[in-house]
């Protein structure tokens, strides 16, 4: 999948959690958590949307890489190839 | 006969407005189906009924705001035979026809101009007549941008915390409890337990939290129940409400029923669920009427306690803190623990502190027995 | 220049009686007792016993007269005592009066102006009490005038004896002591109603001796913020309609105050027109305040309970605002 077109699905999955996001505004090395205000509900139903969405498969042991926008990004990119 | 009242779906709900029925007269209806949807300062509720029977007629119209307390629908017991004539049927409602709506002439007429539906508009006139007032009030509004109208929509529920939280403190003499409970069991037993499962169905650690307020209160009826006229009445089942707060601001906290009763995996379904309908306001009656005690878990958004408002007439509230690695000691040893802070207010006229000592002391040995929950 | 309604009266009559030599007055103690109400007082030395003639106690039998001396050509002014009394008159009026001009395909008119007292709140008891100008405007064939200001009392007879067809003018018992400034514009006509009072919240329609406390109901609903347009009917036949009309346009809300019974009233007329002309401007059903339906008492406190007051006035307002 195209970076492009994978960012694309994540920030679309993102806007069903918290539909006020502005891709614009999201700063790619900080925690998105704390940018977008997720908590661990938010957080589960973003990974399972990306799940439903991708059909990748993301253990609960892997969440702690999982912090920034470009950490999800470079994570899906490599469970895709 | 049974008359069907707007219920109060929170201390902080004065009236509500109709903006639906979901039965209409002759429709047969059974306790806990939802028959109403109404708007309260915080969401729109399905509002459910609390008896089986047979709905003769429907006595608020959609679009109406009235008080808590007003009959808004007239059944039938299902023993009863006969359908009931509508009460005062002397000149009107022959063939069971419902009761015409009074809209002056005039506010028909302008409603026609200004293309305004007039089935969903509160009447001001006499008799409870739509007026020309009411029909341009209500103009006024539709022509509003929606962003206008969103920001009402928060103004209107922040009055409404604000009104509900200036009781609870004018009212409700708190006090307040700390423990830091040691959660690396808890931590661990839960990642164990997610490990082998699929993403979609993972336990978060709120809900072994709940589970543990849950079962603690078990020992300690004095902390979940309603504090109304003088009077403590305990609750016979843990209704737990969650306080989730709304993207757009503002806080609800509708309930997850007999917490105690439920397994892990069910509370988890359940509270998914609670979430996912709070946000998009379509919560139930039963759920924002009866939470008994209310859990807050304002550590996801990093701080390390909560000292709680108790909402009224709730008399307790259970804080968690974020779960963070602290130096901890024991039994003669320095150890790196995650530990989480659980903090309780209570209502003084209900329970004394030695209580509530004993109630986070049960909390925190629960969660330290994860596989028990 | 201030004077009194019973004054206004007077002079409307010596000014008739100075300027037409066809003009007479004729009626129970016009002459000697200078009138019941003091509407004539020293009309008879000034003009004699041949134009101001005191008659016997007939009804029936004096108005009659007037009106043959119409026919031949005068322009009589016969005041009947109260409208109570004119019930013996109702013969002449109805069958003779209002009739002639129809039957006779117009060869014949009555130019005869009937001028009586009408209205309660003097206790007088039943008998000399009653508001019956409802009647009278049921008659095709002549009009019905009920001045209500100084100004109308003062105008409002010249343009009657100037009519060809007979008029009838009520005289509320009550305004004969009014007194105030008589307006330079007091000519005027017998067709229009009057905007006493503007206002944008509701009408009170009213006339007669009920003006005066339905003014005084829109000044204590002003100190509440409540605008209220007060509209004189004046002419109690032919309705003006269309000034009615006007004012439920703006209001889109009335309450019409008549002292005479609610049961087939003036007032029900007036609610029947606006039905009939107004619907889609109402903005909540028409009210109004009549007289109790029983014999106005002799009491003085059920007198009062019996009749039309500025509280039920503005209490009848209030309802049909909602308030």
């Amino acid at each position: 999948m195209e970076e492009k077109e994978l960012r694309a699905v994540v920030i679309a999955t993102l806007k069903t959690i918290a539909p006020e996001v502005e891709e614009g505004d999201l700063r790619p090395d900080r925690p998105l958590r704390n940018q977008v205000d997720l908590d661990s509900m938010d957080w589960l139903n973003f990974l399972i949307g990306l799940h439903e969405k991708l059909k990748v498969d993301i253990p609960e042991a892997d969440y702690a890489k999982l912090v920034t926008l470009g950490d999800v990004l470079d994570y899906l990119q490599k469970k895709l190839k | 006969m049974i008359e069907f009242k707007l219920p109060s779906l929170g201390a902080d709900m004065d009236e509500g407005k109709l903006l639906e029925w979901k039965v209409g007269p002759g429709d047969t209806v059974k306790k806990g189906q939802v028959v109403a949807i109404v708007d309260t300062s915080k969401a729109a509720v399905d509002v459910e009924i609390w008896c089986d029977g047979v709905v003769q007629e429907l006595l608020v119209q959609p679009g109406e705001t009235v008080p808590v307390g007003t009959v808004l629908a007239i059944l039938s017991a299902p023993g009863d035979s006969l359908p009931l004539p509508p009460p005062g049927a002397g000149g009107r409602g022959e063939g069971g026809a419902p009761p015409r709506r009074p809209i002056t002439p005039a506010a028909r007429r302008r409603a026609k101009e200004l293309g305004i539906d007039l089935d969903s508009m509160p009447a001001s006139g006499p008799g409870g007549a739509v007026t020309i007032e009411d029909v341009e009030r209500a103009a006024a509004k539709v022509s509003l941008p929606r962003t206008a109208a969103a920001s009402d929509k928060q103004a209107e529920m922040r009055m409404a915390i604000a009104a509900a939280m200036s009781r609870s403190k004018r009212e409700i003499p708190h006090y307040y409890l700390s423990e830091p409970v040691a959660m690396r069991r808890a931590t661990e037993w839960l990642a164990k337990a997610n490990e082998g499962k699929p993403i979609t169905s993972r336990l978060l650690m709120a809900v072994l939290q709940l589970k543990a307020v849950a079962l603690a209160l078990k020992q300690f009826p004095e902390m979940s129940g309603f504090y109304r006229d003088n009077a403590f009445q305990p609750a016979a089942a843990a209704h737990i409400g969650v306080a989730i707060s709304l993207r757009q601001g503002g806080l609800i906290a509708p309930a997850i029923h007999d917490v105690g009763d439920k397994t892990l995996e069910q509370l988890m379904l359940d509270l998914t669920d609670l979430v996912k309908r709070a946000r998009s306001g379509s919560l139930r009656s039963s759920e924002m009427s009866d939470p008994t005690i209310t859990v807050t878990n304002l550590g996801e958004q990093g701080v390390a306690a909560v000292y709680g408002v108790i909402y009224p007439p709730q008399v307790a509230l259970v804080g968690f803190g974020r779960i963070a690695e602290q130096p901890w000691a024991e039994h003669g040893t320095l150890t790196v623990m995650p530990v989480a802070t659980a903090s309780l207010a209570a209502d003084h006229r209900v329970s004394d502190g030695h209580r509530g000592a004993l109630f986070l002391a049960e909390l925190r040995d629960l969660l330290q027995q994860p596989e028990n929950l | 220049m201030k004077m009194t309604y019973r004054e206004a009266i007077r002079q409307a009559m010596h000014e008739a009686l100075a300027a037409d030599p066809r003009v007479f007055l004729m009626g129970e103690d016009v002459g000697k007792y200078g009138g019941t109400y003091a509407c004539s007082k020293g009309f008879l030395e000034e003009f004699g016993p041949e134009r101001i003639r005191d008659t016997p106690l007939s009804e029936l039998g004096f108005v009659g007269a007037g009106i043959g001396a119409a026919l031949g050509g005068l322009r009589p002014i016969v005041e009947v005592m109260t409208v109570n009394f004119s019930l013996l008159a109702l013969d002449q009026i109805v069958n003779t009066a209002a009739a002639l001009r129809h039957m006779s395909g117009g060869q014949f008119s009555v130019p005869l102006v009937l001028r009586m007292a009408t209205g309660a709140g003097r206790q007088l008891a039943a008998q000399h009490s009653h508001s019956l100008e409802n009647w009278y405007a049921h008659i095709p064939g002549i009009k019905v005038l009920a001045p209500a200001t100084i100004a109308d009392a003062r105008g409002m007879l010249g343009p009657a004896l100037a009519d060809p067809d007979p008029v009838v003018i009520f005289e509320h018992a009550q305004l004969y002591n009014l007194e105030c400034e008589l307006p330079g514009d007091w000519q005027c006509d017998i067709a229009s109603a009057a905007l006493r009072r503007a206002g944008t919240d509701i009408s009170l329609i009213t006339y007669g001796g009920s003006l005066p406390k339905a003014l005084a109901a829109a000044d204590q609903l002003a100190a509440e913020s409540i605008n209220v347009e007060v509209i004189d009917l004046r002419v109690l036949r032919p309705l003006d309609t269309a000034t009615i009309a006007a004012s439920l346009r703006k209001t889109h809300k009335a309450v019409v105050v008549d002292e005479g019974w609610k049961s087939g009233s003036l007032a029900a007329e007036v609610m029947a027109r606006i039905l009939e002309d107004c619907f889609f401007d109402l903005d909540a059903p028409v009210a109004r305040v009549c007289s109790e339906e029983v014999p106005i008492p002799y009491a003085k406190h059920m007198e009062e309970a019996a009749l039309p007051q500025v509280p039920k006035i503005v209490a009848a307002v209030k309802q049909v605002l909602g308030k």
